[in-house]
């Protein structure tokens, strides 16, 4: 009720100076108390970057362990537990929260206009829930037994209380029922947010594709993150009530294990890549001047691969024996077609425009480049043939790697990008552009070199292999990568301290961005705004600042009305009283 | 005015063109891109469907990465005042790169399917037959009659080995053995968690499930030695599930047979 109290009037309204001030607890109490987006946005970008950092130095134990035949860095139950919980952490608490929970809680509501989320104490139940699941699973290293070691995809029987007994496994468990509930939380709150929140003149078809992106992200997870939550309930009753509902032995069913993860797993690779989908469109077209093309392109594209991503999980499992080849394959091929729809759109945007090679917009292009990689390598493995002779190994660790580092990519341009307006300070560019290189090189030489060994037949999750196998010399090649990731991502830690320390003022639109969270002050006030542009198009900051350069007319005709109001943008904004005359500059716009 | 997304036809033809040649110059040898050629007929099916899919894929990433940095050398910020078109759609060129992906999703499911029928096609009265069994941590080779007798045992030795890291191909492992172009009928089983049968070499993996029975050929074409795995992963010792299989000229193998059943009988 107060989030619809409190919203400003569009057209120049000033609020009474009540609501400029925010008002309540500031510093530590602040960040356990508030229910604003913006304080639980960054909560959740901080903890996951958190997850994120103790992830990325298990990966550096795993590839310190593998660089050496006959490795004794780690004990081989030592080495189970790094890239089991390497796996988890970077899955279920960084990739997908740092999205769904952080970068989306802080600016899908800005960019619609809204003062908030529908449900803020709900978000802010989702945040304590991620925060006590992320901190229960890694307490699993204080117990007597170990941590969760039973890979992040916990297939029974393995996961049963014979084969990993203990507090670890359960821990996790509980763990991801917490993250889970935390997660279908978010969902409810973005699809309720974008449906009902959105500003006086902010259509569905003016919503930025991040946005679009998001609203997609919620109906997927209210999809997938409810079947693995309650099969991770029955995971737990096997364990310690004797449900049988994964074991032989009482009449269950193993592979009902399989088929209920994937069912998660799959629409989830499409939580973990929607989000970073969106952020790379709006980046690009901010960095080229240009509209985004192929808009309406790229929201069928987004919501036909939500729709596939519920009927194509059995190909993970093209090798049990028990699943119906050619349906999952081809479903899995279908959704090159929406993927390519929108790499053709990206390559559309950049297209006559007029590139500019910021950090934001150089981690788009590592995106890009990789994101292809994993996408044609994903192809051959939709193949079930090529699937079974490449499945499990190092093949399928590359695919994945190459597709993930991608969306971290995608994650690393969202960070640049609105770094400035969730601070009002900028990261330097300078270490920000070598970070790049050291993440797109390390990228790539960490990675392609585990497709090679996939091929020669190097299993995923060994601990340990012979130096008779031949699989020494790139396995070393692919731990030097590993140094180049964790030399760009201390990079970014640097660049962060940094800006905390000797501040760089932002201002308020520091790319000359277009859409709606560029309107309001960085970082913007309690609610948001003070005042909102009129929106008469996909790029209402855009209108304002470059009145001139209006989208192409023989484009708004064909779009007809649903675009911009007939008679152009220009006349729009001077008839309501804003001046729209000025010409493009790199001066803040108020 | 020329249409945006579609400058560079010619380009584009030419680049196709020359894979093309390139692939005839290789002559009729397919690149094998790091992979095995496969050393039973299945895995040789495997195979040419691994190759022209890598080729097909190589194609298009080559196309895609070369409009990339087209896009992004050609329309670098040159001039910081000159703001470009604002343009935003071409249904026809949208059209178009809707269309060719789809037509290509068809070809290879074609041809995904045709190579899976052939690789998943079970003989009905196969020569040899074996029941492979996945345990935590090894495996053992059945060899059965056609009245799925029990007529020779290959088996892991040690189920909780010392910490080897030594090669699939060596003695502490187990070896069974295969008769050259006859084919064997492997019935996969576990008697725990899930297991992965996988010969790199044969181009094929396939789960060993607790409660369920998998069934597939294999028909060996080259003789020799090559090492197996366990690839799905299953507790603590899943590193030291090896094995490996020998593939031996059919009168070999017989005798070998014939020494198995007799150590077997003996034991």
């Amino acid at each position: 009720m107060t989030v619809l109290a409190d919203r400003p009037e569009v057209f120049g309204g000033v609020p009474e100076p009540e609501h400029v001030h925010e008002h309540g607890p500031s510093g530590f109490l602040k960040w356990v108390t508030s229910t604003d987006h913006k304080v639980i946005g960054k909560n959740y970008t901080v903890t996951a970057v958190i997850f994120f950092l103790l992830a990325g130095a298990m990966a550096m134990l795993i590839r310190a362990q593998l660089a050496n035949p006959d490795s004794t860095f780690l004990s081989q139950h030592t080495y189970n537990e790094m890239f089991t919980m390497h796996g988890s952490l970077m899955i279920y608490l960084f990739v997908g929260p740092v999205a769904f929970g952080g970068l989306a809680n802080y600016i899908v509501p800005l960019q619609i206009g809204a003062p908030d989320m529908a449900f803020p104490r709900l978000n802010a139940l989702s945040y304590w829930l991620y925060l006590g699941g992320g901190s229960l699973m890694m307490m699993g290293f204080l117990t007597t037994g170990s941590a969760a070691d039973f890979g992040w995809v916990a297939y029974a029987p393995l996961s049963n209380s014979i084969n990993t007994p203990g507090a670890g496994p359960d821990l996790w468990i509980v763990a991801l029922v917490l993250t889970g509930f935390s997660a279908i939380f978010t969902g409810v709150n973005l699809v309720s947010t974008i449906y009902y929140l959105r500003a006086p003149g902010m259509t569905m078809f003016r919503m930025p594709i991040f946005t679009w992106n998001m609203l997609v992200t919620g109906i997927l997870i209210l999809i997938a993150f409810p079947v693995f939550t309650s099969a991770l309930v029955f995971l737990w009753c096997d364990r310690h009530l004797g449900a049988h509902i994964y074991e032989v032995s009482g009449g269950g069913v193993p592979v009902l294990w399989q088929d209920l993860f994937w069912f998660f797993g799959h629409p989830e690779v499409y939580i973990l890549a929607l989000p970073f989908f969106g952020i790379v469109t709006d980046v690009i077209a901010v960095f080229c001047r240009k509209p985004i093309f192929g808009y309406r392109g790229m929201v069928f594209a987004t919501i036909s691969i939500a729709a596939l991503s519920t009927s194509v999980w059995a190909h993970h499992m093209f090798t049990t024996g028990v699943v119906l080849l050619p349906f999952f394959s081809l479903m899995s091929y279908l959704i090159a077609v929406p993927t390519g729809i929108k790499f053709f759109n990206w390559i559309g945007t950049m297209w006559r425009g007029s590139v500019k090679f910021d950090t934001p917009m150089l981690f788009c292009l590592g995106f890009l480049a990789t994101f292809l990689i994993g996408g044609v390598t994903g192809i051959l493995l939709a193949s079930p043939p090529i699937d079974f002779a490449t499945h499990d190994t190092y093949f399928v660790v590359a695919h994945f790697h190459s597709v993930v580092m991608a969306l971290v990519m995608g994650a690393f341009a969202g960070f640049y990008y609105w770094y400035p307006k969730m601070t009002g300070r900028m990261l330097r560019e300078r270490i920000g552009k070598i970070s790049f290189w050291f993440m797109f090189i390390g990228t790539n030489v960490t990675f392609d070199p585990q497709y090679l060994l996939g091929l020669k037949g190097m299993p995923r999750r060994i601990a340990e292999y012979a130096a008779s196998d031949g699989y020494t010399t790139l396995n070393r090649i692919s731990s030097v990568g590993a140094a180049l990731l964790f030399i760009s991502v201390a990079l970014f830690v640097v660049n962060v301290v940094w800006s905390w320390w000797v501040p760089i003022p932002a201002g308020d639109n520091p790319w000359d961005a277009t859409t709606l969270e560029w309107a309001t002050t960085s970082p913007p006030p309690h609610h948001n705004f003070l005042t909102l542009p009129p929106i008469r198009s996909r790029r209402p900051v855009w209108d304002k600042n470059h009145p001139e350069h209006r989208i192409l007319d023989h484009d708004k005709a064909r779009l007809g009305g649903m675009l911009a109001a007939p008679g152009g943008t220009a006349v729009l904004l001077d008839e309501v009283g804003v001046d729209g005359g000025d010409p493009p500059s790199k001066e803040q716009n108020r | 005015m020329g249409v945006p997304g579609v400058a560079k036809p010619r380009n584009i033809a030419r680049l196709l063109l020359l894979s093309v040649v390139a692939l005839a110059l290789g002559g009729c040898s397919l690149p094998t891109f790091g992979g095995f050629r496969g050393a039973t007929s299945q895995g040789q099916t495997e195979f040419r469907l691994w190759s022209w899919m890598t080729i097909a894929g190589l194609v298009v990433a080559v196309i895609v990465w070369g409009l990339i940095v087209w896009a992004i050398v050609a329309y670098r910020r040159r001039d910081p005042d000159k703001m470009p078109r604002q343009f935003q759609s071409n249904p026809i060129i949208e059209i178009i790169y809707t269309a060719i992906p789809i037509i290509i999703v068809g070809f290879i499911f074609f041809y995904t399917v045709v190579a899976e029928n052939k690789i998943d096609t079970l003989a009905p009265n196969p020569p040899v037959r074996i029941t492979v069994t996945g345990f935590q941590w090894g495996w053992s080779f059945s060899y059965r009659n056609s009245e799925n007798k029990q007529i020779a045992l290959v088996e892991t030795a040690q189920p909780k080995p010392p910490l080897l890291a030594a090669s699939p191909l060596s003695k502490e492992y187990p070896r069974f053995e295969l008769p050259l172009g006859e084919t064997a009928q492997i019935t996969l089983l576990s008697n725990d968690v899930v297991h992965t049968f996988y010969v790199p070499a044969f181009n094929f993996g396939r789960q060993a499930l607790p409660g369920q029975t998998n069934r597939f050929d294999f028909t060996p074409v080259q003789k020799g030695v090559f090492a197996g795995h366990c690839a799905t992963y299953c507790g603590l010792y899943h590193s030291e599930m090896l094995f490996s299989v020998a593939v031996v000229s059919p009168a070999a193998y017989r005798s070998w047979l014939s020494t198995q059943s007799a150590s077997g009988a003996a034991s």
